[in-house]
């Protein structure tokens, strides 16, 4: 029982980390129909550009993270958007999901290049200790995870159902046309949720490096597990990617300690052609109309 | 380099009175086949593998061209595939003492098979699932590859893959089995141009064109595009048949999910939809690397950067980029004539 409740810990972890990157994947497909393939190399890459930033400009801790955030957010938040989407998203939906494949090969390959083909450690802000709770030994590390991504998405949801910009952004999403009839500025509401996206990402990548450690290879099971989470949870739902990558980072630890750690990455795969095959929508999804 | 609808225009096709049936895609295969027979002599053992490998991958980006660029579908397995043909092949012929015509033959069935068994439940909801189900499946194949030691041999993989003979003569030589490699890609390629020129063909150009339209125009949707990602993927099993034998080693790294990324981007950088494109993007893909030895592993990143700017400037890659070029030589010379 303690080890279970230990390795549910994990799994809401890890799923916290996943619906972090699920919510920006769905919010920013939901916006532009942009499938971004590369967004597990966007978890990835933050933790290697505030690495770099301390290396290279020899800046403290919280220099080098706000300078490699500062970073981050402007290149592949704004500078995404404006520089290959917009370009793109004219020829269609396919040949842009085609340039976020490129995109990835050339973020995985530029942080091994650039940076290290190494793992590296990732300074933690809080300390690597395990607590006692009802004899289960619990990681510090993991409880702020889910303290952390559980406040950003909440102050998520409270922002676009609670604010006007964010009720105005969710009017982009959900009917771009009628938005702009009723005035609202579309096009800078969809450069924001790449802005909140690129943001969930740093988020993402700064509670997970601690513990995976910073490697260019990190973006691949992440980005997989992401993908994962949002059609489980709903492709088109902001809090089916939530409870899709909850669902996906316990499958995930549960499937490591008690069917095969070799195999562990087989079954939220089974999991999501289960999905597929019996509630193609999605968990909390709604079904979509055909368009012309 | 010609796509076949703007081919048909052109006044020159009657002054030359060829059979109706050739085209000039069928020349150029037919001069290349003839070029690349020849090619190799005096280029000693590693150009002409290079040779070879360029044409084994072309035949696995001809699969994926088929899916993506005529029946307008994202597979993210195609290297999964070519994996999966490949240890089939290497599996039955080495353990099994199968040769390796039959081998070849029964990578492509399988390949086949499990594209329908994948493809069936992801495009009865809608496209762009079966890129997650392929997706899947890449990760799954891979996992398989590396774990399953008794069977695929782990990250060891597979030595001593034996190549086949012809009508008793050896193919064990490098040329020998560039040459091989040459008829056997000329086949598939012709195969393939007869396909998308047959009716049958002709509706997957609709079905990429507009689903819904060719739809009410009575075209099966769901069984075409099926049949073709089945093709596809049929066509990446013919590859790993061929590169097993040639490489005589396999391992899982060629098979992973950032190959089958890039078999997507040698698509497109060929141009996706036209029938010689899948040459020129494995000439970018697979030979360019070999000359550009010192760029080292940044070729990736040039590689994939090409892409991207080929993608943002001209979305037809470089056949389109070549057809603009024809079209304004050539509209040129008939304004003089």
């Amino acid at each position: 029982m303690a080890e279970f409740i230990a390795y549910l810990i994990a799994g809401i972890a890890t799923g916290a980390i996943y619906a972090l990157a699920a919510i920006g994947f769905t919010l920013v497909w939901q916006t532009s129909q942009t499938i971004n393939f590369a967004q597990g190399e966007f978890v990835m890459l933050p933790a290697v550009l505030v690495l770099l930033a301390i290396k290279l400009l020899g800046a403290p801790i919280w220099l080098g993270a706000l300078i490699g955030i500062a970073a981050f957010i402007l290149v592949f938040g704004v500078g995404f958007k404006l520089t290959v989407v917009d370009p793109m998203i004219k020829h269609g939906v396919l040949p842009l999901a085609i340039t976020t494949m490129a995109l990835s090969i050339i973020m995985k390959e530029g942080a091994k290049d650039g940076f290290s083909a190494e793992a590296q450690n990732f300074p933690s802000f809080v300390p690597s200790q395990t607590i006692q709770v009802f004899g289960a030994s619990i990681s510090l590390q993991h409880l702020a995870i889910i303290a952390v991504a559980f406040a950003v998405i909440g102050a998520l949801q409270w922002f676009v159902g609670g604010t006007r910009l964010g009720r105005q952004m969710q009017a982009t999403a959900q009917n771009p046309t009628v938005a702009r009839i009723l005035g609202i500025p579309v096009e800078r509401m969809v450069l924001l949720t790449f802005v909140i996206n690129a943001a969930l990402a740093v988020v993402a990548s700064v509670l997970i490096s601690p513990i995976y450690l910073a490697k260019f290879s990190n973006g691949e099971v992440i980005g997989l597990f992401a993908f994962i989470a949002a059609i489980v949870g709903g492709f088109n739902q902001v809090r089916g990617a939530l409870v899709g990558g909850l669902i996906v980072g316990i499958v995930d630890s549960m499937a490591a300690a008690y069917i095969s750690t070799q195999y562990r990455l087989a079954v939220p795969l089974v999991l999501l052609v289960v999905i597929i095959l019996l509630k193609p929508e999605g968990l909390m999804g709604r079904k979509e109309e055909r368009r012309v | 380099m010609t796509a076949p609808a703007t081919h048909e225009s052109l006044p020159q096709r009657s002054r030359l009175s060829l059979p109706a049936f050739i085209d000039g895609s069928l020349l150029t295969l037919v001069a290349g086949a003839v070029i690349l027979w020849f090619a190799p002599v005096g280029m000693g053992r590693y150009g002409t593998y290079v040779l070879s490998l360029w044409l084994v991958m072309s035949v696995a980006v001809m699969g994926l061209n088929l899916t993506l660029g005529y029946a307008g579908l994202k597979s993210l397995a195609q290297a999964a595939f070519m994996g999966l043909g490949a240890y089939a092949t290497a599996i039955l012929t080495t353990k099994y003492g199968v040769s390796w015509y039959a081998a070849f033959a029964l990578s492509g069935l399988l390949t086949f098979a499990v594209g329908l068994v994948l493809g069936f439940p992801a495009l009865r909801v809608k496209a762009h699932y079966l890129a997650f189900v392929t997706l899947a499946f890449s990760t799954l194949i891979w996992l398989i590859m590396r774990n399953e030691q008794w069977l695929t041999g782990g990250v060891f993989g597979i030595a001593n893959i034996n190549r086949p003979e012809f009508f008793g003569i050896k193919l064990f030589g490098a040329l020998e089995f560039h040459r091989f490699v040459v008829v056997v890609t000329f086949i598939l390629a012709v195969l393939l141009w007869w396909m998308i020129r047959s009716p049958w063909g002709r509706a997957f150009t609709a079905l990429r064109e507009n689903p819904i339209r060719a739809a009410s125009l009575g075209v099966d949707t769901r069984t075409y595009t099926l049949l073709a990602f089945a093709i596809g993927s049929a066509y990446a099993g013919f590859a790993g048949a061929l590169y097993a034998p040639l490489v005589e080693f396999i391992d899982p790294s060629p098979f992973s999910l950032s190959q089958s990324f890039f078999l997507l981007l040698m698509v497109v950088a060929g141009g996706s939809g036209y029938l010689l494109g899948p040459f020129i993007g494995a000439l970018l893909g697979v030979v360019l690397p070999e000359w550009l030895r010192f760029a080292g592993s940044l070729y990736l990143i040039i590689f994939a950067t090409i892409v991207m700017l080929l993608l943002i400037a001209c979305p037809q890659g470089v056949s389109g980029l070549l057809e603009r070029g024809w079209a304004k030589v050539s509209g040129k010379a008939g304004a003089r004539s």
